[in-house]
């Protein structure tokens, strides 16, 4: 945060705005804390067997109900338990008016009925039933009837509809009352008996039909027709991305690698383009990477990969994670070679900020303490050093405290801190002692070093650097 | 059983039990003994209208869960395969039929799609070779399930997708029918209003479906008064920020499925006496969350912050009576007080429950990062800085924490700000694409069409001028006695919600210019009733509105509309019905290319 902590407060008291806080958090903590202390002291009156009284398996499953009884039916012989509400329902139905049912639902079942004379078991593949079934009772639906009889779900030839006028009908019907399951029936019938060309050149001015073809042919991935239909319509971008979307089902790097070199060219927006060449070349780094360090860490000759072995490939990996791994294995090479991380930034243009915080978790994770400071040295044309982070050093202390840097080193950086507060409050937070002290000596803050005293080990060194500053004739404290 | 759906102004235990019947009626027609081979995402839906018991006494006599090769063995006469219309199912199915033994006897095979038939999906079958294998396929309409006394939802998933980036109207169409469904059992609503594309469409289906509807002129007395369809694309906001209340939090952190949640059961291992320590259970406590628990229906609306002195209060009351026993002298006050141990159990137990959960919450609620993402929303949708980098957003990225918070909050920042400065949305996505994989282009693109995370266009910032009329930031908001709406996202008034408010009183023609910023047509639409239904409404008789968020809605909207139902000098109790019960996480998720 760019805001300095005294800002911070200012802004939130003159702001019109109020934060989710817990107005008195003590008070609502021993709120629940009552509250827990009552149920727990309630157990000792009232003991177990509650869950009898709830009949609900530990994990919360009700008993009796359905994902329950999967579980339970599917292991033991047969049913096992009774639910409980068994038979209670069964007399209490007659009350409730009947839900409204399409018409055709008797003519539907005694279809079957018809057809369950006949015996229809037979497995596939072949179909062996009456072929009456396949074919309309009456030849001749309208095509309203047609369309309303496909919205019920009954068999409905459609192959009368031979005229391309026919068929346009057909499916404008069919989009006039909106059943997508209907639309996708027609639109199969017509991707069928048309060519490409007539069928994309009906759709182009049919907006919602077209919405649904795209969406069917995304859904039974026929990818080719979908990449041809946007081709068609000059849809580019969605062409580019479907085509680029491929890669996801591609699992050889090598392959996938050609694959997105194939997408290169394709019509993305200027931004996507640079994305699809960056990833291209990141996984064609990485792969060169792969083989180069799966031979290092099996001869077992460097001494990187025997401490610290791989937990896992680099291929495909983000550019983040790849540029920690080079970090972490490659640091110290020289820029001309593809794994080392000065080339990966340069390559990727990784802007200094992201680099910087990088380097840092993975130089501290190998506690390499020298290249931590590397990092954030900088000497002038004078040849004087000085030290600076270009993600503020409370950054640097806090990513140095998750890696378990010791407090020396903490110290060292936690000093850096320009804002006194930020720099107060890490201190205290990490125990680094001395800084602590030393900031309070400074800002002549005898009141805060004496309540400090206290925070301390008895007959510490600390202890006695604090009475040595207290005692100190030097110092006109201001209060 | 499920007395809590009836507590509400409109009973809809009649829906209820209405397709429970028709569940019957179907496993009837499949004669004899029975299997059920369930798509397990179905199972939970289920749940809330059938236990195992109902398919029982219909002869159900093992269940399966849908996987592939060959089905376990069952001695049963029907196979039965409960399935949403997905493609990928079909396979599945089609490989168990295929691989069925034939030395062994036959068995009828039947399925049962819900919502729907899709002739997609009969069509793989039959390509597969197994479509005569079935007797019986049938659909089983589940449009609209009942999940309290006053919701509804498809659970439909991907319904914000179809609708708004793959134009797939097909949700749309069983949101219609869901509501021919609901008016049937419910009787005409007079006055339909909406706003957006996708109301306009189902007001159309509607209104389409009755025309052709050629049954019975419907008899029964209105009991809705008002329906009104929002999309969610009018308010894509709301679902971004954080909700703040009780069950919103349960459901930001853990996610409620079907009315269940499952919690890290540390919190909620039997203490008893002696055995303390050993036999921590490892699985998750899973528990149902719904109006049933008197305690959970009082405070699951709450802002989290008003949530634990109820929960002292509680506490108190539940000692004190237990504390009777002692006083308890003769026989009959001691049978008394056995009487109602049992109801003291439970209000015990259910107190024990929550108090667990709100210390889970808490402990997330009071962590650093939960302050300084939240503070970060609130800046946001208060109107500061939301052209500029964030500096907390790119913290989180350079920490690499999960992918879907970098993209709520990106995402909030941009339709708070009518779209991002270019400059600043490239910036952003490099960032993305470098720490998370470039893969994720796909994902940034839909979001792009969804309208979530855009560049703003011809340089204007609609939202101050939305915001300050709608009044959708309060500044001084009280969590404990809420005066406001504003009070779920302790701030921020759901966008959504106050379009309700405002329909109700004082009518949207004082907001006609902000309509006009939203996307979408704002429309009103009458149905005509028989003279005999034509409600005279009694003095302070409150109107019921069913409001129908197509797209998803949040617990923390839902909690806004109990609120407005429950003022005391509102004059409208509203009922709620969504395709999916959501928060910005399951949302965003249904938006990202996968597999991730």
């Amino acid at each position: 945060m760019s805001r300095t902590k005294v800002d911070e407060e200012e802004y939130w008291h003159s702001s019109k705005f109020k934060a989710f806080t817990f107005d008195d958090d003590d008070d609502e903590l021993c709120q629940l804390k009552e509250s827990k202390r009552a149920v727990n002291s309630l157990r000792d009156i009232v003991d177990d067997d509650d869950d009898d009284l709830e009949r609900v398996s530990w994990s919360g499953e009700p008993v009796g109900s359905i994902s329950w009884s999967i579980k339970e039916t599917a292991s033991s012989g047969g049913p096992a338990l009774e639910g409980r509400e068994q038979l209670k329902t069964r007399n209490s139905l007659s009350s409730y008016p009947p839900l409204p049912k399409p018409a055709s639902t008797y003519s539907l079942s005694s279809f079957f009925k018809a057809l369950s004379d006949v015996p229809p078991k037979n497995y596939a593949p072949e179909l062996r039933r009456p072929k009456g079934e396949y074919k309309d009772y009456s030849s001749d639906w309208s095509l309203s009837d047609t369309v309303r009889r496909l919205q019920k779900g009954k068999v409905c030839s459609l192959e009368r509809f031979r005229s391309l006028q026919d068929k346009l009908q057909l499916l404008e019907e069919a989009v006039t009352i909106h059943d997508g399951n209907v639309i996708t029936a027609v639109l199969i019938f017509l991707k069928r008996t048309l060519s490409k060309e007539i069928l994309f050149r009906e759709l182009e001015v049919r907006q919602i039909a077209l919405r649904h073809l795209i969406h069917f042919l995304k859904e039974i991935g026929d990818q080719k027709m979908l990449l041809d239909l946007f081709r068609y319509l000059d849809r580019t971008e969605e062409l580019a991305l479907s085509q680029y979307q491929e890669h996801l089902n591609i699992q050889d790097p090598e392959k996938r690698k050609e694959f997105l070199k194939s997408c290169i060219g394709l019509p993305f927006s200027v931004e996507d383009a640079a994305h699809v060449q960056d990833h291209y070349t990141l996984l064609e780094r990485q792969i060169i990477i792969e083989v180069n360090d799966r031979h290092l860490e099996s001869s077992g000759q460097t001494e990187i990969f025997r401490k610290h072995p791989r937990k896992a490939s680099i291929l495909n990996m983000p550019l983040v994670t790849t540029l920690f791994y080079s970090c972490f294995y490659h640091y110290t090479e020289p820029e001309g070679t593809f794994s080392s991380p000065i080339n990966l930034k340069k390559t990727f243009k990784i802007p200094d900020k992201q680099y910087v915080l990088t380097a840092l978790a993975a130089r501290a994770k190998l506690r390499a303490w020298q290249d931590v400071d590397a990092l954030f040295t900088t000497k002038n044309w004078l040849g004087y050093t000085k030290k600076r982070a270009p993600i503020g050093f409370h950054r640097v202390v806090e990513i140095l405290h998750k890696n378990n840097a010791p407090v020396q080193v903490l110290q060292e950086y936690i000093r850096l801190v320009e804002d006194v507060d930020t720099k107060l409050n890490l201190a205290t937070k990490f125990k680094c002692h001395d800084v602590v002290i030393e900031t309070y000596r400074d800002l002549k803050d005898r009141q805060q070093l004496i309540a400090y005293r206290c925070k301390v080990d008895k007959a510490s060194v600390e202890e006695e650097k604090i009475d040595g500053i207290l005692s100190s004739t030097q110092i006109r404290w201001k209060n | 059983m499920a007395a809590h759906l009836s507590y509400g102004r409109v009973n809809l235990n009649v829906l209820r039990e209405a397709v429970r019947r028709e569940l019957r009626e179907f496993l009837d027609k499949c004669a004899g003994s029975k299997a059920i081979v369930w798509d397990e995402y179905l199972t939970g839906p289920f749940g809330l209208i059938a236990q195992y018991s109902l398919l029982k006494e219909h002869e159900v006599e093992k269940m399966f869960t849908l996987k592939g090769s060959r089905l376990p063995p069952a001695d049963v006469k029907n196979i039965i395969f409960f399935v949403r219309p997905r493609l990928e199912l079909m396979d599945i199915i089609a490989e168990n039929v295929l691989s069925e033994d034939r030395r062994s006897p036959a068995r009828d095979f039947h399925i049962l799609f819900v919502p729907r038939r899709s002739l997609l999906c009969e069509q793989r079958l039959k390509d597969q070779g197994v479509l005569g294998s079935f007797i019986h396929r049938e659909e089983y309409s589940l449009d609209l399930i009942p999940f309290d006394g006053d919701l509804l939802s498809m659970e439909s998933e991907s319904a914000f997708k179809e609708c708004y980036l793959e134009n797939d109207q097909t949700s749309l169409y069983h949101a219609a029918k869901g509501l021919m469904t609901l008016q049937a059992l419910y009787g005409t609503i007079p006055q339909i209003f909406g706003k957006g594309e996708c109301a306009r469409q189902v007001a159309n289906m509607m209104i389409r479906m009755k025309r052709e509807f050629t049954g019975s002129q419907n008899s029964i007395f209105p009991v809705f008064d008002t329906l009104l369809l929002l999309d969610r694309n009018v308010d894509l906001l709301t679902p971004l920020a954080t909700q703040l209340t009780y069950e919103g939090l349960i459901d930001e952190i853990y996610g409620i499925q079907n009315s269940y949640v499952k919690l890290p059961p540390e919190k909620f291992a039997p203490k008893k006496q002696g055995e303390s320590g050993k036999d921590l259970p490892t699985e998750a406590k899973k528990l149902q969350l719904n109006s049933a628990e008197e305690l959970y229906a009082e405070i699951r609306d709450k802002n989290f912050n008003a949530v634990g002195s109820v929960l002292s209060k509680k506490a108190k009351i539940i000692s004190a009576a237990f504390e009777e026993r002692h006083n308890a002298k003769t026989v009959g006050e001691i049978k008394q007080f056995v009487s109602q141990l049992p109801h003291m159990q439970a209000a015990r137990g259910s107190l024990a429950n929550h108090t667990s959960i709100a210390e889970l919450i808490k402990d997330i609620t009071t962590s650093e990062d939960f302050f300084d993402k939240l503070t970060v929303e609130q800046e946001f949708m208060s109107g500061i800085d939301t052209d500029k980098v964030n500096n907390y957003i790119e913290d989180c990225i350079a920490q690499k924490h999960p992918l879907i918070k970098i993209l709520r909050l990106v995402c909030l920042q941009s339709v708070c700000n009518s779209g991002l400065k270019q400059k600043v949305l490239d910036y952003y996505k490099r960032e993305i694409l470098q720490t998370y994989g470039y893969e994720h282009m796909l994902t940034l693109n839909n979001l792009e069409q969804a309208g979530l995370l855009r560049p703003q266009m011809g340089g204007r910032n609609n939202y101050p001028t939305i915001r300050k009329t709608l009044r959708l930031w309060m500044d001084d908001v009280n969590e404990q006695n809420p005066n406001d709406i504003s009070y779920v996202y302790s701030g921020y008034a759901p966008l959504s919600v106050r379009l309700a408010q405002l329909l109700a009183r004082p009518g949207w023609r004082s907001i006609e210019e902000v309509l006009k910023m939203l996307p979408g047509p704002h429309f009103e639409e009458r149905q005509q009733l028989p003279a005999g239904l034509q409600k005279k409404r009694q003095q302070g008789e409150n109107r019921v509105t069913l409001v129908f968020f197509l797209g998803g809605v949040t617990y923390a909207e839902i909690a806004a509309l109990r609120f407005l139902s429950q003022m005391e000098d509102g004059g409208t109790e509203y009922v709620i019905a969504t395709t999916k019960l959501m928060n910005g996480t399951s949302w965003i998720e249904s938006l990202m290319e996968k597999p991730f």
